[in-house]
């Protein structure tokens, strides 16, 4: 709270403050009655109000004035101990800041032992552990499920990460720069280069790579337009390459569907696959780089149960 | 001396005192914010958003996201563990209004930018059921529409009043930017800024 511009606002705050408390309490005082002795009856105001309206001037319910003042005095209490007037930092030194970090290191020293235990361990060892499974279920339901379903399933253009196919790889180091990097995967549009027809004929021959309904035709017409654009990130035989991100097209797995009008799709309007960069996202604390091997360990185990 | 009985047949008087018993609480807790580095310096990185950035928060307003999402992560471990640095004032700097919120039906925003890909955000506003199946979030599907009558210069000009600094380049070509988006896109280009410059874990 030191960052005022001048000197004068601390000083304004605490003056403006003290001096309505104060000011309130002698106000307060000053108009009070006295308690009536028994018998003692209450003057009238000396106002009148519409001819004949007039009151009684009665003391104040005690029980009311004593509330009031001890209003007062936990106000003052409070701005004693804790920050309020100006720069005053209050007696007991508390911030919502020091707070914040007494919690945050109450939790490291409560789950750094265990996570110290994870970490002497590698990935696919971590993967096997019931308990570090439970712990990396969570952190995929708070940072992964949006996109890749609570169930790990994944949606249209969000991959499936339970069926042991993997765009980029699926070795505990590759899974863990994923989650540490982001990807991008990108395919170009190719209606501009290949044309209507090229499209519909390289779509139908990318059918025939994973045995799929196809016009034998026209996959025949597209077998040299695929090996002349597609090849070289798709290779020759389809089978993908996963430095790049691209996709294996002989297996059953398809990202954005693989209908013969949604795979025209995807060669016309190409396809941008991103996966978001998790460093920032993975909390605040030094527990991080424990979380980040969890939640490898979770996404490798996912797909090595049976 | 003003007696009990001058206050009150005095209208003026009355009106006056009034004023100044209700103000001190303002006086007080209000005016000095605005003399607060803290409250008034942008943190690093931090610049008036676009003229798309602009009116997608617009539309922010206009669909009530604000009813269910808050964009303020208090200090606290289980939401700075969920959504990253707690927030601080100098994020705020150009939100005119405040989009703080004050209720999570949905998730707290003021870190998704970049948390999701663009191709996510699509999907999830024309239904979130398609990426989330357990969202009880509604769809907006009318989102994928031209922006028009936007009056974006007039927005600009009107936020430089209270010291945006739009330079005369950028609010002239303002209506350019804009030209042939969608309402999609301009939400989505609100979305993915907000938070990119927090403070880092």
């Amino acid at each position: 709270m030191s960052d005022f511009t001048s000197g004068f606002w601390p000083i304004y705050i605490s003056v403006l403050t003290l001096v309505s408390i104060l000011g309130t309490w002698v106000f307060l005082k000053s108009q009070t009655t006295r308690k009536f002795a028994p018998g003692e009856k209450a003057e009238l105001m000396e106002h009148t109000w519409d001819g004949d309206l007039q009151d009684l001037n009665n003391p104040l319910p005690r029980w009311w004035l004593g509330l009031f003042y001890g209003t007062m005095i936990f106000g003052l209490g409070y701005l004693a101990l804790w920050p309020g007037l100006g720069n005053f930092a209050g007696l007991l030194g508390w911030t919502s800041k020091g707070e914040y970090q007494a919690e945050v290191k109450a939790a490291e020293a409560k789950f750094q032992p265990m996570y110290a235990g994870f970490m002497k361990q590698d990935v696919a060892t971590v993967a096997a552990d019931p308990n570090a499974r439970a712990i990396g279920k969570h952190l995929f339901l708070t940072y992964c499920s949006q996109c890749h379903g609570s169930d790990a399933m994944g949606a249209k253009g969000f991959p499936n990460l339970t069926d042991n196919d993997w765009l980029y790889g699926g070795e505990p180091d590759t899974i863990v720069a994923t989650i540490t990097n982001g990807r991008a995967g990108v395919m170009p549009a190719w209606e501009p280069i290949l044309g209507a027809q090229g499209v519909k004929q390289v779509a139908n021959y990318v059918l025939s790579l994973s045995g799929r309904k196809h016009d034998a035709a026209l996959a025949e017409a597209g077998k040299a337009k695929f090996a002349e654009n597609c090849a070289a990130c798709h290779m020759p035989d389809g089978t993908g390459m996963k430095a790049l991100g691209a996709p294996n097209l002989t297996d059953k797995v398809w990202l954005y569907g693989g209908s013969e009008a949604t795979i025209i799709e995807t060669i016309s309007k190409g396809r941008n696959g991103v996966m978001p960069a998790l460093t920032q996202t993975l909390g605040t604390t030094s527990n991080k780089e424990a979380k980040l091997h969890l939640l490898a360990a979770y996404v490798y185990g996912l797909s090595q149960q049976k | 001396m003003i007696s009990h009985e001058n206050i009150e047949k005095n209208l003026g008087l009355l009106i006056v005192l009034t004023i100044l018993i209700v103000s001190v609480g303002g006086l007080v807790q209000i005016v000095p914010l605005f003399f607060q580095t803290s409250t008034t310096t942008p943190v690093e990185g931090l610049k008036p958003y676009t003229a798309l950035q602009l009116m997608g928060r617009d539309i922010y307003i206009r669909e009530g996201c604000v009813g269910c999402h808050s964009q303020m992560i208090r200090p606290f471990r289980a939401e700075t563990e969920r959504y990253g640095h707690y927030s601080v004032a100098g994020e705020y700097v150009y939100d005119r209004p405040f989009l703080w919120g004050s209720k999570r039906t949905g998730p707290d925003l003021a870190r998704v930018g970049g948390r999701y890909s663009d191709a996510w955000q699509v999907a999830h506003l024309m239904n979130p059921r398609d990426v989330v199946p357990e969202s009880i979030m509604p769809a907006y599907p009318w989102l994928d529409r031209p922006l028009k009558d936007t009056g974006i210069q007039a927005k600009m000009r009107t936020l430089d009043i209270v010291g945006h600094g739009y330079t005369e380049q950028e609010i002239a070509e303002a209506p350019a930017a804009l030209q042939g988006k969608t309402e999609l896109d301009a939400v989505i280009a609100y979305l993915q800024v907000l938070g990119t410059h927090a403070p880092k874990n």
